[in-house]
């Protein structure tokens, strides 16, 4: 008997083959008949930038499918080939079905009609007939739940309601592909979940949905599979999880410190080198949730130190303090001699929330390290990538259950 | 729970197009722009829609009193102020419509860069919300010509031969006008200029048989021409010159305007089926 891999069985609903896309920017605008006449027989300049390169994949119908990378790696230019907004300069893309593309939610929107109005002129621009659009209407308005404003302008609407309007038509039109960019980044935290749940719902009538996004606790938590792209090639390309770690490691890890270390200028000491290492000693700059942290400062007494302490602190990407520990005091010794470095190893349990962290280190006089010698901004940094907690600065250990109280009087 | 009734096959993606996206939706588009466009159009204003032709009313009283008071033209003109009237309602439509159109590709952007549509509804859509309007005020104006007392005759019956032809004309102008723009802004005040011209090189406030010598053969020349000399006959005045009388003397005069005209409308649709894939990435 023969058997096919489940993967085979599955027909593709998006096939990409060798997909190139270079814009030509060019350096100088020409935008008047002056400058065009003045540059006309000089070779007008341009800058090619190459946006995609060597494109190849393929969707399978019904899959959820995830598209994640840098600003600029691509993944827009991509997400418009794919709903035919630029055209390819080489390579096929074929795509089963209609697509109902979402760049933008709303974008479509004329403010000076009704939402009435603006369903049907949408919808038949995302490819209903003018009659399959005003019957959706009904239900279009329901889900975006906009039932008492259905005959105000749009410009009359907040951005919440277009956004939920906009959202709403676009799982309404029965594409059976939906191409969707950072819709999610609007909205509040009901709306998001709302629009998964919405997803969720679409994702089992078996439609295949591409998810371009930031959000990697979405990729994991929604997308069967998902694609990274990086400088306009693909990277890594499979399930999930492995895919938002490479883009967190390519996001962070790889950064160079945000900001050259800004020294104090200080006769008494500097901070001649800060480091993470992971639990072995290695030096590292990622790290999972709940992995140990170790923080390497070397400190050189530029004159002889009497009682120092130092110091550090973590800050998230906001500038938030998270947390600085008590002053570390030299173990067995009075003073440091000029000349003489000092080696600081903190050992931190590491409960932090996803994200990019920087350290900043100091030494002090006195009982409290009151007395500033030396500061150091920015002198390491680490990422915490993994997916504990829906949001905050810290992951708490965190279980919960549930139980249900009979209704009051029903004994 | 409504599952999608069938798989559908692989298509090839070609990217944006000028008419992509199947026929019957690029014409439910068209209709659904061009109706929304034509109830905004005077949207906030007191009087309406009845501004489509009150508006070319208001002009042409203008050009009445000059033409009639300052240069007495009126005088020795069959029914001057009827085919003043009517050439401005033309006329009107072809210089609102083309200049409209020659921004709309830039001016809806926004669409543009982040959906996808056949690109040609743009600068079309703007054609038939004018000819909507033109639409609306040909029935006044026909109501003021009977009212003045010019006599229906049959050839009343060619008007859409007329109202077609500067159709054709007034859209290719409006393909060509829209994708030039993206590229040169300045058409855009290069065509207000031209266009100014256009008007007053066509026997549109004047009769043809005023004019003489080089200046006549200049006014033969302009593509519009042909349509306001076949109009006045038509409509106007049986007895006035045709394009065909008008030109007897020298056929090359006809066949020139014919050939601009022709060209035009072989190279706006060609310009901007060649700029529709790219236009995203130009704006």
């Amino acid at each position: 008997m023969l058997t096919v891999p489940a993967t085979e069985t599955r027909e593709l609903a998006i096939d990409v083959r060798g997909v190139e896309k270079t814009f030509r920017i060019p350096t100088q605008r020409v935008e008047t008949l002056k400058e065009r006449a003045t540059q006309l027989f000089s070779r007008a300049e341009y800058r090619q930038l190459r946006a995609l390169r060597g494109i190849d994949f393929e969707v399978a119908s019904g899959e959820f499918f995830g598209i994640v990378g840098r600003n600029g790696s691509g993944k827009s230019t991509l997400l418009k080939l794919l709903a035919s907004i630029y055209r390819a300069d080489a390579g096929s893309i074929r795509i089963a079905g209609r697509v109902a593309p979402c760049i933008e939610l709303g974008v479509g929107f004329n403010v000076e009609l009704s939402a009435r109005e603006n369903v049907a002129l949408n919808g038949v621009m995302m490819g209903l007939t003018p009659r399959e659009a005003r019957s959706r209407f009904d239900e279009v308005i329901e889900f975006a739940e906009l039932g008492e404003f259905t005959e105000m302008k749009l410009k009359n609407y907040s951005s919440g309601m277009l956004v939920r309007l906009g959202f709403s038509l676009m799982t309404h039109v029965d594409a059976e592909v939906l191409l969707i960019d950072e819709v999610l980044a609007v909205g509040d935290a009901s709306f998001q979940r709302k629009c998964f749940d919405a997803f969720a719902r679409l994702h089992a009538e078996g439609r295949t949905i591409v998810l371009v996004t930031h959000d990697m606790s979405a990729v994991e938590r929604h997308c069967d599979r998902a694609l990274l792209l990086e400088g306009g090639r693909i990277e890594t390309i499979g399930e999930p999880d492995g895919v938002a770690r490479r883009y967190l490691e390519l996001n962070f890890g790889r950064a160079p410190a945000a900001a050259p270390g800004a020294d104090s200028v200080s006769h008494d000491a500097r901070v001649v080198d800060a480091g993470v290492a992971d639990s072995n000693g290695e030096p590292a700059s990622g790290f999972a949730q709940g992995e140990e942290i170790t923080l390497e400062i070397v400190v050189e007494a530029l004159r002889r130190l009497s009682e120092p302490v130092f110091g550090f602190q973590i800050v998230n990407a906001d500038g938030l303090l998270i947390f600085a520990p008590e002053p570390i005091r030299l173990d067995g010794r009075q003073a440091l001699a000029p000349g003489e470095r000092a080696r600081i190893r903190a050992r931190i349990g590491n409960p932090l929330a996803e994200g990019h962290y920087y350290v900043h280190c100091a030494v002090g006089r006195g009982s409290e390290g009151q007395d500033p010698l030396a500061f150091r901004k920015n002198a390491a940094d680490f990422v915490v990538y993994g997916t504990r907690g829906f949001g905050g600065v810290v992951a708490l250990e965190c279980s919960a259950e549930t139980t249900v109280e009979p209704a009051e009087g029903s004994e | 729970m409504t599952a999608p009734a069938q798989r559908a096959e692989l298509q090839e993606i070609r990217g944006p197009s000028a008419l992509g996206g199947g026929v019957r939706r690029f014409f439910d588009l068209l209709w659904l722009s061009a109706v929304t466009e034509f109830k905004l159009g005077y949207h906030g204003t007191a009087l309406g829609f009845v501004w489509s032709f009150v508006r070319p009313l208001l002009i042409f009283g203008i050009l009445l009193v000059v033409f009639t008071q300052v240069f007495r033209l009126g005088s020795e003109v069959e029914n001057y102020p009827a085919m003043l009237l009517l050439n401005i309602l033309l006329f009107e439509f072809f210089a609102q419509a083309t200049q409209q159109a020659s921004t709309s590709v830039v001016v809806n952007e926004s669409m543009v860069r982040k959906m996808q549509f056949p690109r040609l509804v743009i600068p079309l859509s703007v054609v038939l919300t004018n000819a909507m309007h033109t639409g609306l005020s040909l029935i006044v104006v026909f109501v003021f010509l009977i009212a003045y007392g010019v006599d229906p005759v049959w050839t009343w019956l060619l008007l859409p031969v007329i109202l077609t032809a500067l159709g054709v004309l007034t859209t290719a102008c409006a393909m060509l006008l829209s994708a030039i723009y993206v590229r040169v802004r300045d058409i855009g005040i290069l065509w207000a200029v031209l266009s100014t011209m256009l008007f007053y090189a066509a026997p549109i406030l004047y009769p043809i048989e005023i004019v003489h010598g080089v200046f006549r053969d200049l006014i033969l020349l302009n593509p519009l021409t042909p349509l306001f000399l076949q109009t006045r006959e038509w409509i106007i005045d049986p007895n006035a010159e045709g394009a065909i009388e008008a030109t007897s003397a020298h056929p090359w005069l006809l066949i020139i305007p014919l050939l601009i005209a022709a060209s035009v409308c072989v190279a706006g649709p060609l310009i901007f089926n060649r700029m529709a894939p790219r236009v995203a990435e130009e704006l």
